[in-house]
C-alpha cells in the first residue's frame, strides 16, 4: 500500500456504489489490485477506459474526486516456512504484532492441479470421532463440508477435528467469525501447543464483509506451498462458506448481474467449485484436505449454497441436535462420504462396512419405530429394542464427543448389536459374527435377510 | 489475418477492437507475456467483437494484441486418440509438464512420431467423397479407418494410395483430384470444427436395436437404443457418477466417450487409476484401449466446459464414421448450461427462466441430435448413443436443464432421492423412468426376434406389476396393515420381488455388475412367472416371509454365475419354495 515513484494517480471517478466503484483509467489489467483513497480494492471489469474496482471494506466516504491508484498485480501471498504460527488478514498481512512477512510472493489464485498428475485420495484421515470415522471415514485429499444450523456448535467441532487429525499443518481460513470464535481457535490452539503447525487467515465478523473474497484463496495459496513444495499434508479449515457465498452475492448484485437461484450469482457453482478442488492428492505424497462449513437455513439443502456445495464436494457431514440424548449427533441418514469406500475394510478393519451399515439400518428401523409411537400405532417388541439400541448407538457412537480409534468404534458397535439384537437381525456375514460375536458359541441356522 | 486489440476485460469475457472482418465462432488468439491464449468469438457488433477466453484472465492487459484466425474451434482427427486424457480443447494432458497446467500452455492432440501400420483399401482410380474409408490402421485393438476428410467437397479420383507400410500421421498417403482437377494430399491426420456436426454418410437411421449396458434396469425396463440418447437427471448423492460409470464399464460399445464436464477432479482421477485395470466385456482386452477421456473438471476455465463436450461429440462422430458402436457419457451437461449462463450474463443479454440463456433449448437439442445411427457411404451402419446426466438445482426436475433435456432425449433414468436414501442401487425409479423406444415398431420387432417373441410386451406387464404393488403399498400405509385384503400384500411383495431381484444391481460384485441380455431374459422369465401367479395365504405376516424367502434366493442367483453349479441349487431352492406354496397353501412353515 506504499506509494512508490512514477505511479499514476487517477481521480475521474465515474460511479459509486456500496462496494465498487467506476474510474476512468488506462492500462489495467482485469484481477489487479488497486487502492482508493489508500482502501484496498480490486479490478473486476475493465471497458475501454473505464475500470470497475471491487473496495473490499465499503464505498463509505469516497468521493467522485477520491485518488485510485493501481498496483499493476494481483494479489499476492508471500509463502515460506515462516507462514507457521501466524495470525492473517484476508491480504495476507499480520494481525498477530509478530514481523512481516518475507517469502516469495504468489498469485493467490492459481492454476489448476493437472488431473494426469494426481493420486486416488485413500489414506485414512482419522478424527476419533465416530460419527466421522466409523460412517463417514475420511481421506486425506478430500473435500467435505459440515452442513450445520447456525445454533449447532460448528466452529467448536471443527477446532476439535483439527486437533485431532494426523496434519503437518493446519491452515485455517475464517470468514466472517464473530470476535469470540477466532479467540477461540487461537486459544484451542495455543492450549494445544500446536500453534507452530498452524496458519490463520481471518475475517471477523467486524472486518468488511467483501474482504471475505480472499481468504479461501489465500488458505489455499499457503496449503499449496507446504503440500507442493515440501510435499506435507495440509488440512484447510474453512468457515462458514455460507458468509462467502453471501458476499459474492453483493458484488454480482453491485455489478448489475442478473441473479439466479436464491439471489445467488450463476457463477456460484464455478465460484465455489475453484476452491474446494484445490483440494488434492498429490502423487508425490503431499496433500490438501478441505474441511468446511456450510450454515444452513433450517436445515435446507436445497438452498443455492448447500446444494451446489453438494454437487463440488465428496460428502457432507450433517450436524443435529439429538433430543434423546440431549448431544449433538452427526445423522447417519444425511451424512455422507463419496470416498470412504477407498479406505474402509481396507485400510480399517475388515469388518468396517458392514458393521456400518447394519448400526445404521437398525437405526433406520428405530425411526420408524419413533414414527410409528408418534403416529400412536402400537410399538411389538423387536420396535422397542431398536429403540433401546437407537439411544446407547446414539450416545456412544454419534455424538461428537466421542473420541476412540477406530478398532474400538468397531468393538462398541459389536457390544451393543449384541446387547439387543439376535445374529439373524443384524444380516453380517457370518464369517464376521464367528469372529467378532462374544460368548456363546455360533448358532449355525442363520434366516433369510433379503 | 485480421488483428486487433483488447480494449475490456470482465472475468473471461475479452472485448477485442478488430481491424478488419471478423466470423462468429472464430477462434482468436490473445498475446499474452509472449503466450497465444485462445478465445472464441461469440458475438460481433460493429467492429467490437466479444470472445470468451479459454483461460485465466489475469495476465492480459488493455491493449493487448489480438490475432483472429478465421478457424472455428477444431479437433484433430486421426489414430492415437484412444486411451488419450484430453483437457476441454484436446490439449494432450500427459504431454504437460508441470504439476499446474499452466495458462496457455498447449500440447498436441496426437502424436506425430509414432509409425502406423497403414492397409489400403481402395485403390488408385477409385472415386471417392468425404468420409469413404481409404485404407485403415490398428489402433489399440480398434481397425481405425483412414478416410477422406470430412471437410473435403464433392467427388474425387484417387490419383495414388500409398502401399501397406508403417507411415506416420503427418506422411501422406493418397493424392486425390477433384473433378476440377486441383490434386489434394492427403494424410492420416485430418481436422474438424467441433460445432458442425460431421455429415459425411448416407442418411440417418431410426434406432432399432438394444444397446446392451449389462444394467438390468436400463436395458430390460428402459432399453437405450443403438444410436440413441438418454439423460440421468438426480440431486446430489444419487449415485449420478457411479451409473454412468458402471455403464462405460459394462457396455458393449466399440467405443467410449467419456466427457468429465465441470464436475469432481478425484472422479477423473478414480476413471485414470481403475480403468486401465479392468478388462473390456466386449473385446477381453484392457478397458482403457477402447476408451477417450476428457476432462474439464469444474476447476479448470469455465469457457472450455462448453468446447469439451463439442470435443467429445466430435470424437464419436469420427469413430462413428468407421463402423463403430461408440458410446459417448457426458457428466454433466448442467454444468455446460452454468457456462453458457455466465457468459450471457457478463454479455448482458436479457435472461430466460433461471437466468439461463433463452436459446438454451435449442442448443441442448441441437447438441443431442448430433447422435444417431448412421448408414455410412460403404452402405454399413455406425452409431453414436449419447447419454448425459443433469444436476438439477435442489433436486428439483422443475429447472431449465433438465425440461429442456426432456423434450430431446429419448429416454429418461430418474434417479431418486428415496430410493439413494434407502440404498436401493441404481437409484433409478423404474416407473418415473421411461423409455420411448420400447414404443417404436421396429424396436419391438427387433427385440421379438432378438430376445424372445413378446419381450416388450413382458416388459410392460412387469412394469404393470410394479406400479399396482406400489398402489397397494400406499393403501397398506394409509389403512394399516390388517385391514386391507391379503392380496394388496401380494401384490406389494411382487414389486418388491421386481424391485429386489431385476431393478437392484450391485456395481460392486464382480459377477451382479455385468448381466448380459440372454441372462436378463431368463431372469425376466423366472421373475414373471412368479409375478403372472396367484397365491393364496392365511395372513399377511406369511406373505412377506414367503416373498423374503423367494427375493433371497433370486439374490442369491444373482450373485452366482449364469447357469454354474451354485446358480442352480439357488434355482432348484426356488422352484421347490414356488412348488410348496402350491401343495400347502395355507400352512406354509416359516422360519422364525
Amino acid at each position: 500500500m506504499k506509494r512508490t515513484a512514477f505511479q499514476r494517480i487517477y481521480t475521474h471517478i465515474s460511479r459509486i456504489t456500496k462496494a465498487t466503484c467506476e474510474v476512468e483509467a488506462e492500462g489495467a489489467r482485469y484481477g489487479e489490485l488497486a487502492w482508493v483513497n489508500d482502501r484496498p480494492a480490486q479490478v473486476i471489469s475493465v471497458t475501454g477506459d473505464k475500470v470497475t474496482l471491487q473496495i473490499f471494506s465499503g464505498t463509505e466516504g469516497i468521493s467522485s474526486k477520491s485518488e485510485v491508484i493501481f498496483s499493476g498485480q494481483p494479489p499476492m501471498l508471500k509463502v515460506s516456512d515462516l507462514l507457521a504460527g501466524r495470525f492473517l488478514n484476508a491480504y495476507g498481512v499480520p494481525i498477530d504484532n509478530g514481523p512481516e512477512l518475507v517469502g516469495e510472493p504468489r498469485l493467490i489464485n492459481g492454476s489448476a492441479v493437472n488431473p494426469v498428475k494426481r493420486a486416488k485420495p485413500s489414506t485414512l484421515l482419522a478424527t476419533g470421532i465416530a460419527g466421522i470415522d466409523l460412517n463417514n471415514t475420511l481421506v486425506t485429499g478430500q473435500k467435505i463440508p459440515f452442513f450445520a444450523d447456525p445454533d449447532q456448535p460448528y466452529n467448536q467441532i471443527l477446532a476439535e477435528v483439527a486437533m485431532r487429525a494426523e496434519a503437518d499443518k493446519i491452515i485455517l481460513g475464517g470468514m466472517g467469525l464473530s470476535n469470540d470464535d477466532y479467540l477461540f481457535f487461537k486459544d484451542t490452539f495455543s492450549h494445544a501447543g500446536v500453534l507452530d503447525k498452524i496458519v490463520s487467515f481471518i475475517n471477523t465478523s467486524e472486518n468488511p464483509p467483501l474482504e471475505r473474497l480472499l481468504i479461501p484463496d489465500m488458505a489455499c495459496t499457503a496449503a499449496e506451498y507446504f503440500a507442493n513444495d515440501k510435499k506435507q499434508n495440509v488440512l484447510v479449515l474453512l468457515t462458514d462458506m455460507t458468509l462467502y457465498a453471501d458476499a459474492l452475492a453483493i458484488v454480482a448484485n453491485k455489478m448489475d448481474q442478473i441473479p439466479s437461484k436464491d439471489s445467488m450469482p450463476g457463477s456460484l457453482y464455478s465460484d465455489l467449485a475453484r476452491i474446494y478442488e484445490k483440494s488434492v492428492q498429490f502423487v508425490h505424497g503431499g496433500s490438501i484436505t478441505i474441511v468446511a462449513v456450510t450454515t444452513l437455513n433450517e436445515g435446507d439443502i436445497t438452498h443455492a449454497i448447500p446444494d451446489n456445495t453438494g454437487y463440488i464436494t465428496e460428502g457432507q457431514l450433517f450436524l443435529k441436535h439429538d433430543t434423546d440424548i440431549g448431544k449433538t449427533i452427526i445423522d447417519p441418514f444425511r451424512s455422507l462420504s463419496r470416498l470412504k469406500q477407498n479406505v474402509i475394510g481396507k485400510k480399517t478393519r475388515e469388518d468396517h462396512p458392514q458393521v456400518m451399515n447394519a448400526l445404521i439400518r437398525l437405526y433406520a428401523d428405530a425411526m420408524n419405530a419413533k414414527t410409528k409411537r408418534e403416529n400412536g400405532f402400537d410399538l411389538n417388541e423387536y420396535d422397542r429394542r431398536c429403540l433401546s439400541f437407537s439411544k446407547e448407538y446414539a450416545l456412544e457412537l454419534l455424538a461428537v464427543d466421542i473420541n476412540i480409534p477406530i478398532d474400538e468404534m468397531l468393538d462398541t458397535g459389536w457390544k451393543l448389536l449384541q446387547r439387543h439384537f439376535e445374529k439373524y437381525e443384524i444380516g453380517i456375514k457370518e464369517e464376521f459374527i464367528g469372529k467378532y460375536w462374544k460368548g456363546d458359541e455360533v448358532e449355525t441356522e442363520s434366516t433369510v435377510n433379503a | 489475418m485480421t488483428k486487433g486489440k483488447v480494449i475490456g476485460v470482465v472475468s473471461n469475457l475479452i472485448s477485442i477492437e478488430a481491424e478488419g472482418p471478423v466470423t462468429q465462432n472464430e477462434i482468436c488468439l490473445i498475446l499474452s507475456e509472449g503466450k497465444k491464449l485462445k478465445a472464441e468469438v461469440i458475438r460481433v457488433k460493429g467492429n467490437i467483437a466479444s470472445a470468451q477466453l479459454f483461460e485465466s484472465s489475469q495476465t492480459i492487459k488493455m491493449g493487448s494484441e489480438v490475432e483472429f484466425t478465421a478457424q472455428m474451434l477444431e479437433v484433430e482427427l486421426g489414430p492415437g486418440i484412444l486411451s488419450k486424457r484430453y483437457d476441454g480443447l484436446q490439449n494432450d494432458l500427459a504431454k504437460m509438464g508441470g504439476m499446474f497446467i499452466d495458462t496457455g500452455e498447449v500440447t498436441a492432440p496426437l502424436d506425430d512420431d509414432v509409425l502406423y501400420d497403414f492397409t489400403p483399401i481402395a485403390k488408385k482410380g477409385d472415386r471417392v467423397k468425404a468420409g469413404d474409408w481409404l485404407g485403415s490402421v490398428q489402433e489399440n485393438w480398434i481397425d481405425h479407418k483412414i478416410m477422406v476428410p470430412f471437410a473435403f467437397h464433392g467427388e474425387y479420383t484417387i490419383e495414388s494410395i500409398c502401399k501397406k507400410d508403417d507411415y506416420r500421421i503427418t506422411d501422406e498417403i493418397a493424392v486425390l483430384v477433384s473433378d476440377k482437377g486441383t490434386k489434394q494430399s492427403v494424410t492420416m491426420r485430418q481436422k474438424w470444427p467441433v460445432k458442425l456436426a460431421v455429415e459425411s454418410y448416407n442418411h440417418k437411421l431410426r434406432p432399432y436395436s438394444v444397446l446392451q449396458t449389462g444394467l438390468r434396469v436400463i436395458d430390460t425396463f428402459n432399453p437405450i437404443a443403438e444410436g440413441g440418447t438418454g439423460y440421468i437427471p438426480g440431486p446430489f448423492g444419487t449415485g449420478k457418477t457411479v451409473l454412468q460409470q458402471a455403464i462405460a464399464k459394462n457396455s458393449e460399445a466399440d467405443i467410449v466417450i467419456i466427457v468429465a464436464c465441470g464436475e469432481r477432479a478425484n472422479e477423473v482421477v478414480e476413471i485414470f487409476t481403475e480403468f486401465p485395470q479392468l478388462t473390456d466385456p466386449v473385446s477381453g482386452r484392457k478397458l482403457d484401449e477402447k476408451i477417450v477421456i476428457i476432462c474439464n473438471t469444474s476447476n479448470m476455465p469455465v469457457a472450455a466446459r462448453e468446447a469439451s463436450v463439442y470435443v467429445g461429440m466430435t470424437l464419436a462422430e469420427y469413430y462413428r464414421n468407421m463402423g463403430l458402436k461408440v458410446l459417448m457419457l457426458a457428466d454433466s451437461t448442467s454444468r455446460w448450461a452454468q457456462a453458457l449462463r455466465e457468459m450471457s450474463n457478463r454479455m448482458e443479454e436479457l435472461p430466460g427462466p433461471d437466468a439461463f440463456p433463452v436459446e438454451l433449448p435449442a442448443t441442448i437439442a441441437n447438441f443431442y441430435s448430433r447422435a444417431g445411427m448412421v448408414e455410412l457411404n460403404n452402405g454399413s451402419n455406425g452409431s453414436v448413443t449419447f447419454i448425459g446426466t443433469v444436476s438439477p438445482a435442489g433436486g428439483n426436475f422443475k429447472e431449465p436443464v433438465t425440461e429442456s433435456t426432456s423434450k430431446v432425449a429419448r429416454c429418461f433414468y430418474a434417479l431418486s432421492q428415496k430410493r439413494a436414501d434407502a440404498k436401493r442401487y441404481p437409484a433409478i425409479d423404474s416407473l418415473a423412468s421411461y423409455s420411448k423406444y420400447l414404443d417404436y415398431p421396429e424396436f419391438i420387432k427387433n427385440t421379438d426376434t432378438g430376445i424372445q417373441q413378446g419381450w416388450v410386451k413382458l416388459v410392460k406387464r412387469a412394469k404393470d406389476i410394479v406400479r399396482d404393488g406400489i398402489e397397494a403399498r400406499d393403501q397398506i400405509n394409509i389403512l394399516g396393515d390388517d385391514a386391507v385384503p391379503i392380496n394388496y400384500h401380494v401384490s406389494y411383495w411382487k414389486s418388491e420381488l421386481i424391485d429386489f431381484a431385476l431393478i437392484q444391481q450391485d456395481s460392486f460384485d464382480d459377477e451382479d455388475m455385468n448381466t448380459p441380455i440372454d441372462r436378463q431374459k431368463y431372469m425376466l422369465n423366472t421373475v414373471m412367472e412368479i409375478g403372472e401367479r396367484d397365491f393364496d395365504f392365511a395372513d399377511f405376516e406369511q406373505v412377506g416371509t414367503y416373498f423374503k424367502q423367494l427375493i433371497n434366493l433370486l439374490k442369491q442367483m444373482n450373485y452366482s454365475s449364469f447357469q454354474s453349479d451354485a446358480f442352480k441349487k439357488y434355482e432348484q431352492e426356488l422352484k421347490n419354495a414356488l412348488q410348496e406354496q402350491n401343495e400347502e397353501l395355507t400352512t406354509l412353515e416359516t422360519n422364525d
